[in-house]
């Protein structure tokens, strides 16, 4: 079984329009939407969910005011700001528990967090794992590693032979836990000075967790420029770009009509995202 | 006044927004731009910005002293990352998974664990025409965004109107950027994926108690599904910036809107002038 995750550094480069698409050209895998945040991959996948699960993680502390003496003792202590006036700001805690142990009036309860759900799906193209990070939670990083681990478990019930996820933006913790591990990272990335800017870092983090990666120019045409200096940047740096993909008002019709482009149009585009799944196969490691 | 510009989908135009509103409104006020994106921060290459002055951001780590430790595991069982693990004769510290929180250290029975800084990314600082530029850059590999953007937001002039460039999606890096300022510009483009992550951004700014408003960015598809949801939710919309292959080429050469297409400066003041509008009206009612 192999996983390839698509990343890019820099939001709207084309992640999830890309994923769409090859979800409707791979066959026997898995897809799985680690963009816990701001999922949208169900939005071109269309599916029917078969289970849903609830997210339990991480605490928050919560001060009984009945026992509370106002020492002031854990607004001192707590790091993270996250206690004035003797009451818990619960987008500010972080649930180290701290001030539960050294609270010397035993006014401090730790509660379990619901931070989130998330869902085993049917889709005309196979299963999809996602999820839904709860408003103003934290671990994303945490539900992204549950997302793919149900993921490899149902590849390995079904027996098969791919997973595709679709990445969150940027280099922090929940890309990190989409993408340590995985056989193949595809950067899709766009000719602006963002674009190459993002691309340049999410690669290093490919480099520091050793994973290969290929290189997506999406809307290569919007700048050429720009599109032939990330060519010369991939070739110093040894990684491919599999493809150019051309700016296209199809794409963004196609996500309107809930398809993938692939499947909405037969232009170009699709064919270049078709040679792209050739290559991403040829690339993939034994 | 602080105004944070957020969006939920990635590669709406939040920096494009968040620049040319620093931009159009340096000659008339006194302007800091914050870039919050500290995994990817964009907005110097989108204004000619000048770096005088880097500064580290480290994160407090636990250390074990191993003359004073007995290994009696109490360090492990307290914290709640799992960022110790005590075994026989050493104890190992994960540093990336470490929050900094103090308790190990605070409760060791021994007094064996103490704190050392250990440097997760920096603080650059300088200008930007008149425009005084803070922005974040987290390190590569490294996870945790949260405590390099309480850094930069350590910088707020309350003196000045500050923009934060904030990070795409809902969760900590976002909530960590947009909290505590007074206005939420949200940009967004009128697609299906725009509108899903609009409503998780609005929802994230209801629970933050931080009044909204929407910036459309390439209008011109999506046959007002924005438009009709904003009134539906009674938010305003302060802003609608076409689809346009100009503003696309002049945002990809590195050139932000209000510089590239100069009359954009008054839209944006005018944008300005809405918001300081809905937070006047906004604390006239909370006094009330």
């Amino acid at each position: 079984m192999k996983e390839i995750v698509v990343l890019s550094g820099k939001g709207g480069t084309g992640k999830t329009s890309i994923v769409g698409s090859l979800a409707a050209l791979a066959d026997n895998k898995v897809l799985a939407d680690c963009d816990v945040d701001a999922a949208d991959l169900h939005l071109i996948l269309q599916p029917a969910d078969r289970q849903e699960h609830e997210f339990w993680s991480g605490q928050t502390a919560r001060i009984d005011e009945s026992l509370c003496t106002q020492c002031g003792l854990c607004q001192e202590y707590c790091r993270f700001n996250a206690i004035d006036h003797f009451t818990v700001n619960r987008v500010s805690c972080e649930g180290c528990g701290f001030c539960a142990r050294i609270c010397p009036a035993d006014a401090i309860t730790m509660e379990d967090n619901l931070a989130g759900h998330w869902f085993i799906s049917d889709t005309k193209y196979g299963p999809l794992v996602r999820a839904r990070l709860g408003i103003a939670q934290e671990n994303s990083g945490k539900l992204v590693a549950l997302v793919r681990q149900q993921a490899r478990k149902l590849a390995e019930e079904h027996g098969l032979s791919y997973i595709i996820s679709d990445g969150p933006p940027g280099i922090g913790c929940p890309v990190i836990s989409s993408l340590s591990g995985a056989n193949l990272a595809l950067l899709v990335t766009e000719p602006t000075l963002s674009g190459i800017h993002d691309l340049e870092r999410v690669l290093g983090v490919c480099r520091h967790f050793k994973v290969p990666a290929l290189v997506c120019i999406n809307k290569y045409d919007v700048n050429e420029d720009n599109s032939n200096q990330i060519e010369s940047f991939c070739l110093k740096q040894g990684v491919e770009v599999a493809a150019r993909i051309s700016y296209d008002e199809a794409v963004t019709e196609a996500m309107i009509h809930g398809v993938p482009v692939v499947e909405y149009c037969r232009n170009g585009v699709s064919h270049q995202i078709e040679a792209l799944w050739q290559t991403i196969l040829k690339s993939l490691p034994k | 006044m602080l105004v944070s510009v957020a969006s939920g989908k990635g590669g709406t135009g939040k920096t494009l927004v968040a620049t040319s509103l620093a931009f159009s409104l340096q000659d008339i006020e006194k302007v800091q731009l914050l870039d919050c994106d500290v995994e990817e921060p964009n907005a110097q290459l989108l204004l000619n910005t000048v770096i005088t002055n880097k500064e580290a951001v480290n994160v407090l780590v636990p250390k074990v002293d191993a003359s004073k430790c007995t290994y009696c595991g109490e360090c492990a069982k307290i914290c709640v990352y799992k960022a110790i693990a005590v075994l026989a004769k050493h104890v190992m510290v994960f540093d990336q998974l470490c929050h900094g929180c103090g308790a190990c250290s605070y409760l060791c029975p021994e007094h064996a664990i103490y704190e050392e800084g250990r440097e997760i990314g920096i603080i650059e600082s300088g200008y930007a025409g008149k425009i005084e530029f803070v922005q974040g850059k987290l390190a590569v590999g490294e996870a945790m965004a949260t405590p390099v953007i309480r850094k930069v937001k350590e910088r707020i002039d309350h003196h000045k109107t500050v923009i934060v460039d904030v990070s795409p999606g809902t969760s900590c890096p976002v909530v960590e950027s947009i909290k505590d300022t007074d206005f939420c510009l949200l940009v967004t483009e009128p697609t299906p994926f725009g509108l899903n992550d609009l409503i998780l951004a609005i929802d994230t700014t209801i629970e933050l108690g931080i009044p909204c408003g929407v910036i459309i960015n390439r209008s011109g598809m999506g046959q007002g599904i924005i438009e009709d949801y904003c009134n539906q939710k009674r938010i305003p919309i302060l802003l609608t910036i076409p689809l346009d292959i100009e503003i696309a080429r002049f945002y990809s050469r590195g050139v932000t809107l209000a510089q590239g297409i100069p009359q954009w400066k008054y839209e944006f003041y005018r944008v300005f002038t809405k918001i300081e509008e809905l937070v006047g009206e906004r604390d006239s009612c909370a006094q009330r």
